[in-house]
């Protein structure tokens, strides 16, 4: 065993997942059980206490979740992470254990739809206000900073497509006002983006999205960079104060770097419940062994279809990063050099009437709301997604009635092309 | 010693190698971090020597506290430091009057005074600074990673059980 990190595609089949302690099972098993035993009555006492590592009920944490946790953690370059329900109880566990009510959080405009809604409405009734800002501008950042800002929000590659954000710059802001930058890495994945290198705090994924891969199973997960520092931070009580949940222990104290990940987990996820499944969990651990080969692939297949797009008479406009003459290009170069990802969006010469009639008119395609399966799927983000928005705010996020939005699969790429083709001929 | 970086031989050999740890700054509250490492060192099988001035003549987790450093009876193999950086200096310098010497002196996490660590290296004491002996023996055994905690370490060998039910593990997997 050497100290030395090993490379990506070794941590993404190896971290966290030794053999069986009690079997010597070489894949991660399956620990499909709500409890744990304890060894003594003392030994259950140090564990609802914090004071010794272990497992108690698969609410709070579970075998198979945590290689998943680990995992996760390395391929980020994080010093902890949580498994989660899904990708938005990521965010929610998140600011949970960073906002108080009256408190406020800046997020960038361009983001999921779904983001979006849980940001305006289900946080309302926690009293977290949601402050908008351009992520093509990070001045926007700064000047919505009020002394109740308590983190920054933005997407590393934002949906619904072709966006990439400059996170040194939007981190400069952050620390420059020492605010967490919290980045959704969902898009991007670790092996085309480590946003923790890029000056991000925490890192959020849908892991229902690249990191399973194959379109089988929902989960998210929260990883702690380590790099803020919330010990003695007022600002942040649920790591700064004595928790009367644990005999008054100050979990950033007592739990150094990975604290964040420790207070999601033992706050939030504790008494708020959104548990992942051990099963999601296996399954999601079974896409990652594959991420770098598939994320390439992924990128490639976007990019051949994205410049056969482009050159499409019945096609407006696509954005891609990857293309060469795309705005996002230069910025894509510099944060995602190995490719741009496999979700890109595209305007239609038609308007949304043409939009409705092309996903009806797909065969290998999916019309489907997700991103990051194995197989190819197509939305018209307009009449789904982002259909609760107003119009202004579907155009701000980038899903205006001609926008269709793809999430290019694993496929030949050449049935991809011929799909579309055919298509747009019929619509 | 580089310490800002610990090769895991470096820390595994001082965890395999020490049995009786005195442990200043020890606490009777179960919420704090000394409380919490001399129960968790106890449990493991090392001989904690609780030393705290406030707490001298008490009992704490079943062991007799003593004021100082120079009251604790027989040779100390590894000195733990809960106090600041600033206050780990003559702590230290305590340590080093000691007859036998420590083979260790060991800063918690957040406790680095590079000073006070020169003067031990110079008398062939090693010294750990700010790390959390509980932290380093459940990340080089495995147990860290139940809390989803990134271990840094990969093996194809499987954990060893430490024998005292299911939920230890011992420190010298394969």
């Amino acid at each position: 065993m050497t100290d030395r990190l090993p490379g990506f595609s070794t941590l993404a089949i190896h971290a966290g997942a030794a053999p069986d302690a009690a079997t010597g099972a070489r894949a991660t098993p399956i620990y499909q059980t709500t409890s744990f035993v304890f060894d003594d009555v003392d030994h259950a006492a140090s564990l609802f206490g914090l004071q010794a590592f272990g497992n108690i009920y698969s609410r709070i944490g579970n075998p198979t979740c945590a290689v998943l946790e680990e995992r996760v953690a390395a391929l980020e370059g994080g010093t902890a992470a949580l498994a989660v329900a899904s990708g938005h109880a990521a965010e929610f566990l998140t600011f949970h254990t960073l906002l108080q009510p009256g408190d406020e959080f800046i997020a960038a405009r361009k983001l999921y739809g779904g983001s979006i809604n849980q940001f305006n409405h289900a946080y309302k009734n926690f009293g977290w206000n949601v402050v908008w800002a351009d992520s093509d501008d990070p001045s926007s950042f700064e000047a919505a900073i009020t002394p109740r800002t308590k983190a920054i929000f933005v997407e590393s590659i934002a949906n619904p497509g072709g966006v990439i954000v400059d996170l040194q710059a939007i981190s400069a802001v952050a620390k420059k006002h020492r605010i967490p930058l919290i980045v959704d890495n969902t898009m991007a994945s670790p092996y085309l983006i480590r946003p923790f290198e890029h000056g991000a705090d925490i890192v959020v994924h849908s892991a229902t999205k690249f990191l399973g891969g194959h379109g089988n199973s929902v989960g998210g997960v929260i990883v702690d960079g380590g790099s803020f520092n919330f010990a003695g931070d007022d600002r942040y009580p649920m790591l700064s104060k004595p928790r009367p949940e644990y005999g008054g222990m100050v979990l950033g104290e007592t739990f150094g770097n990975f604290g964040f990940a420790i207070a999601c987990r033992v706050l939030g996820l504790r008494d708020l419940g959104p548990a992942l499944s051990p099963f999601n969990a296996f399954l999601i651990l079974n896409g990652i062994e594959t991420l770098p080969l598939r994320m390439q692939r992924h990128s490639d297949n976007a990019l051949a279809v994205a410049e056969h797009l482009a050159g499409h008479s019945k096609i407006s406009w696509v954005s891609y990063p990857g293309l060469r003459s795309d705005r996002y290009h230069n910025l894509a170069q510099q944060y995602c050099p190995k490719g741009a990802g496999a979700v890109f969006t595209f305007g239609l010469k038609g308007g949304y009437e043409a939009g409705v009639k092309l996903v009806s008119n797909l065969k290998l395609f999916s019309h489907l709301a997700n991103i990051g399966d194995t197989r190819s799927l197509v939305i018209h983000p307009a009449s789904t997604t982002h259909r609760q928005l107003t119009d202004e705010q579907k155009t701000q996020a980038g899903a205006g009635p001609e926008v269709v939005r793809l999430s290019i699969g694993l496929e030949d790429t050449q049935d991809l092309i011929d799909d579309l083709n055919q298509a747009l001929d019929a619509a | 010693m580089n310490h800002d970086n610990y090769p895991n031989d470096y820390i595994r050999g001082i965890l395999n190698s020490v049995k009786t740890i005195a442990l200043v700054g020890a606490s009777q509250n179960p919420a704090r971090p000394s409380w919490i490492v001399t129960k968790y060192l106890l449990e493991r099988g090392y001989d904690v020597v609780p030393v705290n001035p406030g707490l001298a003549g008490g009992e704490l987790l079943g062991k007799k506290v003593y004021g100082s450093l120079s009251e604790v009876p027989g040779p100390i193999d590894m000195v733990e430091i809960f106090r600041n950086s600033e206050g780990a200096g003559p702590i230290t310098d305590e340590a080093l009057a000691l007859d036998p010497l420590p083979k260790v002196i060991w800063m918690q996490l957040s406790v680095r005074n590079d000073e006070a660590a020169a003067r031990a290296e110079t008398k062939g004491v090693q010294v750990v600074m700010d790390r959390c002996p509980k932290i380093e023996f459940g990340r080089l055994s495995g147990e860290i990673s139940w809390q989803g905690v990134n271990s840094r370490m990969l093996s194809a060998k499987k954990p060893v059980l430490s024998g005292k039910g299911f939920q230890k593990l011992g420190l010298n997997r394969p």
